[in-house]
């Protein structure tokens, strides 16, 4: 049975950054559902209510970073961007402020649809100068992220999962590296956020099928060792797949497949991810598999790769945990 | 189909109808109802001119995101009507409002009650927060802010087209922290958008609680009719002002008006979490239990059976 941390981000920040007189927490009318309500509550003179405006909150952080303070932007990871994103350019990229931004709920992990989901962050960020991206996958990286940003010379975009968080890992973040969870030869299976979890439910029914899996969760995507994956992808027999919480322009799939391309690497690449299509409303579960961002599709990847069948079925994989909608440790509302 | 009951007898019904609906989920967008029930009612009971809706009345499922490979895509505007030249056109601005929306589109006979069942549904297009594909809805609205420029936008293309129908945008008060609430007043100011109208919940309260304590927003009326338009303040829960101020003469000018509402409106035992109503989740078995007995006697329906 997998351990569930409950609300691990609250914890994690409040340890972090009670008492650091340089950090501040910034909200955008989104406390509680960031789980920063009880920091608020117990550290009201490190907190700043900036309101539902978050290009000003962008800028004004810029300006808190030019005063020497390292602001942690909380709001759902859609809202720092979308709206604000001229504004996290000039005020805070280009001129490397060392701003935290705790981007919520990242792509289909809301059932907010379109609006709320933040499913093309990763590309938008990958392209910006200065930045650095890590992305949460279970509740260790959770309470390690403030820490890992916090390391960063300048600013750093991070997609931080709430509620009820898996326990997968039992080290933290170390900036710039991959987990390897199992080191097999026959494909190399390249996974970030809650998709690590998926793949990992495949893993069994996989070994029953006699493949061999390499598989590496990615908890940094900018910068990114480039030389470790290409000795990753050397070591397997037939070639790679990316499963990722994002659309497969821009995000990990992109990643893996220019790292491949510079280098020369020949081998086939599948990336899966939401395929040049926007998401709707619904449960997480309801939309990894609509879109095709779970273990099944892993599976059905890899069949594809590998030209074989393996007659997997959801039942074969390990079984997926079901969020209650309106469970206690949920973050107050959308 | 329109004046078969009177508007408080359609706040009153939309008011159950979230009640129960909240009380079987365990939650929801409650206090929304409270706060807008009459504004909801009156638009859609009295002043709005639609036509007959043109989707069916039980809601069909997603059929798909916007896309070149998705021809047959449309949006959830049929539940208005028709979006011919002489009818009028309404945007639901804060898109997490979808639930008093859909419960209005009930009463008013526009959609079964069946749709309200599929809310939130995998696989239904009767989404939380409402999408443009949901029931009654014509674009996107869930990122806040962004409504009044749509409306004003679209207003402005149909008066230059000499479409006599107006452009309504219900708002909420969160949104006047979104610098864009105030560019597109500007905007309607500035191109004589007369046959835009708002009315905007008032209630006071946001997500972290209220408005005051997150971001203090001052005078809105004098700051909106400083920015160009024509701004009438009502008290938010009595129809006959609503009345009133749409007769308010502005030539040239967007009309808003804001509704001055409480968020625990007909449901008094929601005080108890007052500030805290932006999304009730009953903290416990004890409390969901006292509330329902309580609202239901406020609404003279009977306690709702939520144990199966
Ligand atoms: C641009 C944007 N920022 C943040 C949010 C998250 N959000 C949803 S509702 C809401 C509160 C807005 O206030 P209001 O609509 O007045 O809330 P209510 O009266 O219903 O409590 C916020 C911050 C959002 N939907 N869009
Ligand atoms: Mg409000």
């Amino acid at each position: 049975m997998m351990e569930m941390v409950s609300r691990p981000y609250a914890r994690a920040f409040e340890a972090f950054a009670a008492g650091n007189p340089d950090i501040l927490c910034l909200s955008a009318d989104l406390t509680s559902s960031c789980e920063v309500d009880g920091f608020r509550d117990r550290h009201p003179d490190q907190f700043l209510s900036l309101g539902m405006a978050e290009q000003n909150m962008m800028s004004f952080a810029g300006g808190l970073g030019l005063a020497g303070y390292r602001p942690f932007i909380h709001t759902f990871g859609v809202f720092m961007y979308r709206r604000p994103y001229d504004q996290l350019m000039a005020s805070i990229a280009y001129p490397r402020r060392k701003v935290r931004l705790m981007g919520f709920l990242p792509g289909v992990t809301t059932p907010g649809g379109m609006t709320h989901q933040s499913i093309e962050d990763i590309s938008v960020m990958r392209s910006i100068p200065n930045m650095t991206i890590l992305e949460t996958g279970d509740a260790t990286e959770v309470e390690s992220i403030c820490e890992a940003a916090d390391s960063i010379d300048g600013p750093v975009w991070c997609r931080v999962l709430r509620g009820s968080v898996p326990r997968l890992f039992d080290t933290p973040i170390r900036v710039g590296e991959m987990r390897e969870l199992s080191s097999g030869d026959d494909i190399l299976v390249v996974t970030s956020g809650i998709c690590t979890e998926e793949a990992m439910r495949a893993r069994s029914a996989l070994a029953r099928a006699g493949l061999s899996i390499r598989h590496l969760h990615l908890h940094t995507i900018k910068p990114f060792d480039a030389q470790a994956l290409l000795d990753h992808i050397g070591s397997v027999r037939h070639g790679v797949i990316t499963l990722e919480n994002h659309v497969t322009e821009g995000g990990v799939g992109s990643l893996v497949a220019e790292t491949m391309a510079d280098a020369g690497a020949g081998k086939r690449l599948i990336r899966l991810g939401l395929k040049d299509t926007y998401a709707h409303g619904g449960s997480r579960a309801y939309l990894m598999r609509h879109y095709g961002l779970d273990a099944l599709a892993l599976v059905e990847g890899i069949e594809d790769l590998t030209g074989q069948a393996f007659g997997i079925t959801e039942g074969d994989l390990d079984a997926a945990r079901v969020d209650d909608v309106h469970s206690l440790v949920k973050a107050e509302a959308l | 189909m329109r004046n078969e009951r009177t508007t408080e007898e359609v706040a009153l019904g939309i008011r159950r109808r979230v009640f129960e609906h909240s009380m079987r989920n365990n939650g929801g967008y409650l206090s929304q109802a409270c706060s807008a029930g009459e504004q909801l009612a009156w638009l859609y009971n009295e002043e709005l001119k639609l036509g007959a809706p043109t989707l069916p009345m039980i809601p069909k499922p997603f059929e798909g995101v916007p896309s070149p490979s998705n021809p047959d895509y449309h949006t959830g505007a049929g539940y208005n009507g028709p979006a011919a030249p002489e009818f009028d056109r309404l945007f639901i601005a804060p898109a997490h409002y979808a639930l008093v929306a859909y419960a209005t589109l009930i009463e008013v006979g526009r959609m079964a009650p069946e749709g309200l069942e599929m809310f939130n549904k995998d696989g239904s297009s009767v989404e939380m927060i409402g999408a443009e594909h949901s029931p009654g809805m014509e674009v996107h609205n869930g990122t806040l802010g962004i409504g009044l420029s749509t409306g004003a936008g679209l207003a402005w293309g149909r008066k230059r087209r000499g479409e006599p129908g107006r452009t309504w945008v219900f708002m909420s008060d969160g949104e006047v922290q979104e610098g864009q609430t105030w560019e597109a007043v500007q905007a309607a100011a500035f191109h004589g958008i007369d046959n835009l109208y708002a009315i905007m919940d008032v209630n006071d309260q946001q997500c972290d609680g209220a408005m005051s304590s997150v971001m203090e927003v001052g005078d809105i009326k004098t700051k909106f009719r400083t920015f160009g338009a024509v701004c009438v303040e009502i008290d938010g829960h009595d129809v006959q002002a609503m009345r009133d101020a749409v007769a308010e003469p502005h030539e040239g000018r967007p009309l808003i008006i804001l509704a001055r509402t409480s968020p625990y409106r007909t449901m008094p035992i929601l005080e108890e979490r007052f500030p805290r109503l932006h999304y009730v989740r009953f903290k416990s078995e004890d409390e969901r239990a006292r509330m329902n007995v309580s609202i239901a006697a406020d609404l003279g329906v009977e306690p709702v059976d939520y144990s199966h």
